[in-house]
């Protein structure tokens, strides 16, 4: 048998693995009737106490994805049998939210230890310095932490629907002014039934003293999750955001459509990083989280810039392309991602990159690795438009294939309309060298070990850009998604 | 409001008097492919919204009334064509004025042993089932609607066919003009060309037109390169600034064969350059050369797909353009490995020069890999010439303009080195040269 | 008396069904240095790839006893474990992958092998420094990528650090001396020297004399067309040098 060969095996052997983040958390959910009406999302935006113009900007955006109907995206190199809208439920709270609880010790002790189970930090004690949580249980927030101390500085950390309630001027300013409700299919759906999310403002000159987290989990069966995040950078202020996710392992496919929307004004800084480990189904593709999302980031300033990195090794379908709409002049745009695929999953990821201003910049590092019999697929658009004198774009996108069955593409579009702009794409493919691993076994390190050490320096350059706390998580995450059942 | 997939087209416009025949027509065969090919024309031309169509709009074509090809089949061609690209070209020659042979200007003494060079609508008439097996069944159409176009209206082309181990010394010139004329004018030459194993030809095909001349010429190149052959094809493109061109050339490799298609794309007004090669046999080798000049506000589109079908085949792709005032380039390459392909060798390159602030370029490179064991890349640039490379030449003395037009003269020339036929290379030169000191071609 | 540590008996070896190893035979004892000399293609690079078990060369008679266990038996990553080192004629670039992580990993893999505590980052880091200053190599080699961009003395000294860190039982050396200046020579030969010990077999693979000239091995083999076809004292290789290949009647095709 080949090395190759057997590094193939080695990865597909992880398949045999239980899903480790596999469990189901017995909670009495409060839900809606499964199905999709003008009723349902009265109820939800009842059940949330919604102001009026927020019903009606939801029926609005349900009315447009009624239009969609044939304008679910085909483009995407997904397979996947055509979702059933009316089988979903688009509300599920855990049943506690009717009386929130005001401190950790009145959470639902069964959900504390579902978080506890994923390591998610949400106990003080337990948590990593400088890392606030704000955690999302199917579709409600329930716990909100280090909150006071945000809130001396002037920072917005929350619930989406609290900030609907507590500070309705500044949602209702930019919700929707970076993906509008007609977007696209999955965006517009998310418009009409979103449940419940993030909030961020940075006021002008804070610099956020701490990380802010979210993890995001799936749990309730036949619930769709659709999150709504909203962040906004005031003029000159920076803030590092990290979404994490994991989710049980469910049998049937579930559907989960979020809308990410940043917006940095003049001189300021958004980070956004994501590792992404939902659950990819079986070794045969059944069950596994459908990922559909969009996350758009609009530089409205001058100097602003916005840096997005994901580590995508999850869910069984991904389509998902974290974009930057750099509308200020010198305003940057970066894109650092990793995308694991491996047995039967699918994942369609990339960028878009709209050059509006002058001298605007933009980098973009992919790295994608497929194994088993998955495919991935790079997609992005770099757009120069004819304003965007001396705009800059450097691209970087490699394919590592491991094993005979996998497939890796390419699409990327470059549309240039400024002659001073200067637009470089570089791709390549190439699976894991011979010499390589040789080189490694020779030295003792066995062949799983090696090639989890050769595909984490495939991804360094991705994987120096995300913030300490997540680096050794993520780094640890591209060794198990590729590892066999050993060590 | 979503872009169409497909445009509707009135084509050939409705007339009140019958369809006329076109060569060969009666024939079961032919009349079941152009049956199909009307079947599927009939649904119109590809939309933007037809992903290999997003960057070129075919909806200014519909805007011309075309009549029936065979309508013009009667007229007789005048003598006098005026100069061709090649006339200085030493060797076997085929001109085809409007899509129809023109039997006086064919210059086909002294073939050399081994080539066969043929016309079509004679071939129909004299060996129609040697015809057949040549172009095959509706299957061939494969659902592309500018194939299905050709296959319903082309009424000539021909046939070069090399024996084994031929060697043609000098090239064989297929030159394509249209005759001055201001009635829309619409023709679809089948060109087919099969190598058998281990010869080699060089076969140059040149679209020429008159300036402002509505025509629309949709030529559908068909290559079979045989065990061991080379085929060097190099096409000139300079037809008028009236003119719609929108070829398809179709290659098939066998075992060590190679293919080099060398373009050099300047001319009409909106012109898309589609090359399709499969990579069939192992150790075949594939070399897509091209580059595209454009000003004013021509659209040129150039859409190639290298499918690697089987282990150890190499590709090597190098499209080079420069653009200028509104002029927009497209650039869409496709590599596709195959599962079986493993050691397979796939490098791609796209570089534009934009020389005005109104030019526009898209690219898509793509890869699109199925087996593991392969080494493929791509690259793609865009931007206005080098800054410290004109202040470089400026700081030596050049103007500017001097300057620039040096630039692009290195950047183009790199590519023509290529051309293995010294006189052949000479004509290409000389239309850059052209090209940069602004005349028309 | 020594115990032999390596026997290497009727070795014959097939790359691509192509023979190139045909019946050698090969004793090196416990604190022995050989040299194995030979002219270009006889087989030299074939019997070190052989020796440390990589994929496509092919065994197809023979055996090698690696302190009385069959080697062949066992895989790369184990052979290595258990103390077999092969010094790469062209050591590999992996980019990324820093060289310090690298042999981090490598080291802690053989310790644990052995059933040891592996070294925790700051322990380890003490003992690089330690070898590393021996060596002469700078802590910005160590920041960069494995073997990436380094020249070809670099390259070639990070073998001989890694070796030194690894403090392998058998170390082969495949043409490590080729393409080095005169220092670097000089680096190589005391990385090697310094390992010497009663403990410890190498096998020293090269072309030329000059290495020799540092390295004063214990017995010279002259390999040609797959097979060991003289032995002696360290005088051989001089004889080599002087004579040359044809001079001992051994052209260098005899291997093809």
């Amino acid at each position: 048998m080949s090395a190759q060969q057997e590094a193939a095996q080695a990865v597909e052997s992880y398949a045999g693995e239980r899903y480790k983040y596999g469990f189901v958390t017995d909670v009495e959910a409060d839900s809606a009737p499964p199905g999709l009406d003008h009723d349902t999302i009265r109820f939800i935006s009842a059940k949330k106490g919604e102001p009026e113009w927020l019903l009606t900007w939801r029926i609005r955006a349900f009315e447009r994805w009624l239009e969609m109907e044939d304008e679910e995206p085909t483009w995407a190199k997904l397979h996947y049998p055509p979702i059933d809208y009316q089988e979903a439920c688009y509300y599920s709270a855990p049943k506690s939210d009717s009386d929130r609880p005001k401190s950790l010790d009145e959470v639902d002790p069964e959900l504390l230890k579902t978080y506890e189970k994923l390591g998610i930090p949400l106990q003080e004690q337990e948590m990593l310095a400088g890392v606030a949580v704000d955690a999302v249980f199917d579709s409600v927030s329930v716990a909100t932490t280090f909150k006071d101390k945000l809130a001396e500085m002037g920072v917005i950390f929350c619930s989406i629907s609290e900030a609907v309630k507590e500070h309705p001027e500044l949602v209702q300013r930019y919700l929707g002014s970076v993906v509008p409700y007609s977007d696209n299919f999955f965006a517009t759906l998310n418009s009409a039934v979103f449940t419940d999310g993030s909030f961020v403002y940075v006021p002008k000159g804070v610099r956020c003293p701490m990380e802010l987290s979210t993890y995001f989990r799936i749990n309730a069966a036949n619930t769709g999750q659709f999150e709504r995040t909203l962040i906004v950078a005031d003029e000159g202020s920076y803030v590092s955001y990290l979404e994490g996710c994991t989710a049980p392992m469910r049998d049937e496919n579930q559907l989960h459509a979020a809308v990410v929307e940043l917006i940095a004004l003049d001189d300021a800084e958004i980070k956004y990083s994501t590792v992404q480990n939902w659950y990819p189904g079986d070794a045969e593709g059944r069950g596994g989280i459908y990922n559909f999302v969009t996350k758009r980031g609009a530089c409205r300033g001058a100097n602003a810039k916005i840096s997005w990195t994901q580590v995508e090794t999850g869910s069984a379908i991904t389509w998902k392309d974290p974009s930057c709409i750099l509308q200020g002049d010198n305003s940057v745009g970066e894109f650092y991602s990793i995308a694991i695929t491996n047995n039967r999953q699918q994942a369609d990821t990339g960028t878009k990159m709209i050059h509006m201003g002058r001298n605007t910049k933009s980098r973009i590092v992919s790295k994608g690795i497929a194994a088993g019999r998955s495919d991935s697929t790079y997609r992005g658009l770099v757009r120069i438009q004819p304003k965007a004198e001396g705009a800059r774009n450097h691209t970087q996108c490699d394919s590592l294939l491991i094993g005979a069955e996998c497939g890796a593409h390419t699409v990327p579009y470059i549309e240039s309309r400024n002659p001073t702009a200067r637009v470089e794409h570089e791709a390549t493919t190439s699976k894991i060298s011979e010499d390589q691993l040789f080189y490694c076994r020779q030295r003792g390190i066995d062949e799983e070990d090696a090639v989890a050490l050769i595909v984490n320096g495939f991804c360094r350059e991705v994987l120096q850009e995300l913030p300490m706390e997540f680096a050794v998580e993520a780094q640890k995450l591209v060794a198990i998604s590729l590892e066999g059942s050993v060590g | 409001m979503p872009a169409p997939r497909t445009i509707p087209f009135d084509y050939p416009v409705p007339s009140a008097s019958p369809a006329p025949a076109l060569p060969g027509d009666g024939l079961p065969w032919l009349d079941a492919l152009r049956g199909e090919g009307r079947r599927l024309s009939a649904g119109g031309l590809p939309g933007t919204r037809t992903e290999a169509w997003k960057y070129t709009s075919l909806a200014p074509l519909t805007e011309l009334e075309f009549s029936h090809p065979a309508a013009t089949l009667t007229e007789a061609i005048p003598a006098e064509l005026g100069p061709g690209a090649f006339d200085a070209l030493e060797g076997p020659s085929l001109v085809f004025v409007n899509g129809r042979l023109s039997a006086r200007h064919a210059q086909l003494d002294g073939l050399p042993a081994g080539l066969r060079v043929r016309g079509l609508a004679q071939g129909l008439a004299d060996d129609p089932a040697g015809i057949e097996a040549l172009i095959g069944g509706t299957e061939a159409l494969n659902g592309d609607l500018m194939a299905a176009f050709n296959a319903a209206f082309g009424a000539d082309g021909c046939i070069v066919e090399t024996e084994p181990e031929a060697a043609g010394k000098e090239p064989v010139l297929l030159r394509f003009v249209a005759a001055p004329g201001s009635e829309p004018l619409a023709y679809h030459p089948r060109v087919i060309v099969r190598l058998g194993a281990g010869s080699s030809l060089t076969l140059i095909e040149c679209h020429e037109g008159p300036a402002g001349a509505p025509t629309w010429s949709n030529p559908f190149v068909d290559i079979r390169v045989g065990e061991g052959a080379t085929l060097s094809h190099v096409k000139l493109q300079v037809e008028g600034d009236g003119a719609y061109h929108t070829a398809l050339t179709k290659a098939a490799l066998a075992g060590e064969a190679r293919y080099e298609s060398h373009l050099l794309a300047l001319g009409a007004r909106l012109a898309r350059h589609e090359i399709h090669v499969r990579l069939a046999g192992e150790g075949a080798d594939c070399q897509l050369r091209g580059g595209y000049m454009a000003r004013g506000s021509q659209h040129i589109d150039n859409t190639t797909v290298i499918d690697h079908a089987v282990p150890h085949c190499e590709s090597r792709e190098v499209y080079k353009g420069v653009l200028d005032d509104t002029a927009r380039g497209v650039f869409q390459g496709k590599i596709i490995v195959r599962q079986d392909a493993q050691k397979t060798d796939g490098h791609q390159l796209n570089r534009t020069l934009l020389l005005s602030p109104k030019a526009e370029i898209d690219t898509k490179p793509e890869l699109e890999i199925y087996a593991d064991d392969v080494k493929c890349s791509h690259g793609a640039t865009a931007g206005e010439p080098e800054a410290d490379q004109l202040f470089y030449l400026r700081s030596r003395g050049l103007d500017l303009r001097t300057a620039r037009k040096l630039i692009v003269q290195g950047f183009m020339g790199e590519l023509l080195e290529e051309v293995g036929h010294e006189p052949t290379r000479a004509v290409l030169a000389e239309r850059v040269a052209a090209w940069i000191d602004g005349g028309r071609s | 008396m020594s115990k032999p540590m390596l026997a290497i008996e009727n070795l014959h070896a097939t790359v691509d069904g192509k023979p190139i190893l045909n019946g050698l035979d090969l004793a090196v004892n416990e604190g022995e240095v050989h040299a194995v000399m030979g002219p270009n293609g006889s087989g030299k690079s074939t019997l070190a790839y052989v020796i440390a078990g990589r994929e496509g060369y092919e065994v197809t008679e023979g055996s090698i006893t690696y302190r009385g266990e069959d080697l062949l038996a066992m895989s790369v990553e184990e052979r290595a474990c258990s103390g077999v080192f092969l010094a790469f004629q062209y050591p590999v670039e992996i980019p990324g992958v820093g060289s310090a992580t690298f042999l981090k990993t490598a080291v802690n893999a053989a310790r644990k092998h052995r059933g040891e505590q592996e070294y925790d980052a700051m322990e380890f880091l003490k003992l690089v420094r330690e070898k590393r200053a021996a060596l002469g190599i700078d802590d910005g080699m160590m920041r960069r990528a494995l073997n990436v961009g380094f020249s070809g003395g670099e390259k070639k000294r990070n073998e001989m650090l890694q070796m030194a860190l690894l403090e392998p039982t058998l170390a082969i050396l495949d043409e490590t001396d080729s393409g080095l200046d005169i220092d670097a020579l000089k680096v190589v030969a005391d990385g090697i020297n310094a390992l010497r010990g009663p403990e410890r077999a190498m096998v020293v693979i090269t072309h030329y004399q000059r290495l020799l000239d540092h390295v004063v091995p214990d017995k010279v083999h002259v390999l040609a067309g797959g097979r060991i076809v003289r032995s002696g004292g360290s005088e051989l290789a001089l004889e080599l040098e002087s004579r040359g290949y044809a001079g001992l009647g051994l052209e260098p095709s005899a291997a093809a």
